[in-house]
């Protein structure tokens, strides 16, 4: 790895050369090659901030199995939990991954429309997701059940809650792609862009699955 | 000469990893009946106690899987697998941290 990095930074300045100097003729073919290799790079790159991510995730999850039973005389998972609204927001969420994957689709065949569409479809879906999230949590409250109720509710609140907020990070980062995609077009640049927005959607998906499966269902159990 | 090797594959690592409609459409399959097992088994009280969970878990685990591979396409990475290699780094902490959590916390009551 650390040879790779050697390797890469007189290229590194290449590749500034061509956002500075725009597209000169002569070098056009090698430096993409160059910026290609500096963009698969950097979506590694991300992919490890992913990895560290689950780090987040992992410490929030024990967290919660550790506490789920500490009710302190307030609402059991059972009793607070309406699975029909959790089912939806499973299968919102599964569908946006599946249409970001098809953003990516429409993306390696130079579709910018197709590609532009399918991102505002996963953005819509994020939205509704975010709104269902927020009525329940609206609910829990107006119940009595909030944050500060037990320690079961604080480790839900803040376990559910983060991934609600990385997901509405999501979206308001996706939205800020579409206007980079409409000035720029489907450049090497945008697509790295497109890659680690639909890679960290995906892993949103996943971290949901894990949401449902061990909060809300084992939870109704 | 190693490095140069290393070079080679890495540019092509991200090329040929964006898999076809085809492949995007097994996995939300997939990932639906993944989903709906569990809710038509759990809620219905098909299964209970420790069945139940292990069927959550299971389900859970696979739909984990058909993520990575249909939609995040990791089985196309070309070698070296540094995105596997840190995933497997990245499972491992995981379960570490989960996993020993419970496990200190369990046997933790006093008195």
């Amino acid at each position: 790895m650390q040879e790779r990095k050697m390797r890469l930074s007189p290229r590194e300045a290449a590749h500034t050369e061509v956002g500075h100097g725009g597209h000169s003729a002569g070098h056009h073919g090698h430096d993409e090659h160059h910026e290609h290799e500096h963009e698969s790079l950097k979506t590694f790159g991300f992919w490890l901030f992913l990895m560290t991510d689950c780090i987040l995730f992992a410490s929030l999850f024990a967290c919660y199995l550790v506490l789920h039973g500490n009710t302190n005389g307030g609402p059991t998972a059972e009793e607070l939990f309406e699975m029909p609204g959790v089912i939806a927001e499973t299968f919102i969420l599964l569908t946006s991954s599946f249409t970001s994957g098809l953003a990516v689709l429409a993306m390696h065949k130079k579709n910018l429309k197709g590609l532009i569409t399918w991102l505002a479809v996963t953005v819509l879906l994020g939205a509704s997701f975010i709104y269902l999230e927020v009525d329940e949590f609206l609910k829990m409250v107006h119940e009595g059940a909030t944050i500060s109720t037990s320690a079961f509710l604080s480790s839900f609140f803040t376990l559910v809650g983060t991934h609600g907020l990385h997901v509405s990070l999501g979206l308001c980062w996706m939205i800020g792609l579409i206007f980079q995609l409409k000035r720029h077009g489907i450049t090497p640049v945008t697509m790295r862009k497109v890659n680690v927005i639909s890679l960290y959607w995906h892993f949103l998906d996943v971290v949901w699955i894990f949401v449902f499966t061990i909060v809300y269902m084992m939870g109704v159990m | 000469m190693a490095s140069q090797q290393n070079h080679a594959d890495a540019h092509g690592a991200h090329d040929g990893g964006h898999g076809s409609l085809k492949s995007y459409v097994i996995g939300f399959v997939l990932s639906i009946v993944l989903t709906i097992i569990p809710l038509v088994l759990v809620l219905n009280d098909i299964v209970e106690g420790t069945a139940a969970k292990v069927v959550l878990l299971v389900t859970a685990f696979l739909q984990f899987v058909v993520q990575l591979v249909f939609f995040m396409h990791l089985k196309e990475e070309s070698k070296p697998r540094y995105n596997l290699m840190s995933l497997l780094l990245g499972v491992l902490l995981v379960l570490t941290i989960v996993i020993g959590s419970v496990w200190i916390m369990t046997y933790n009551k006093v008195g």
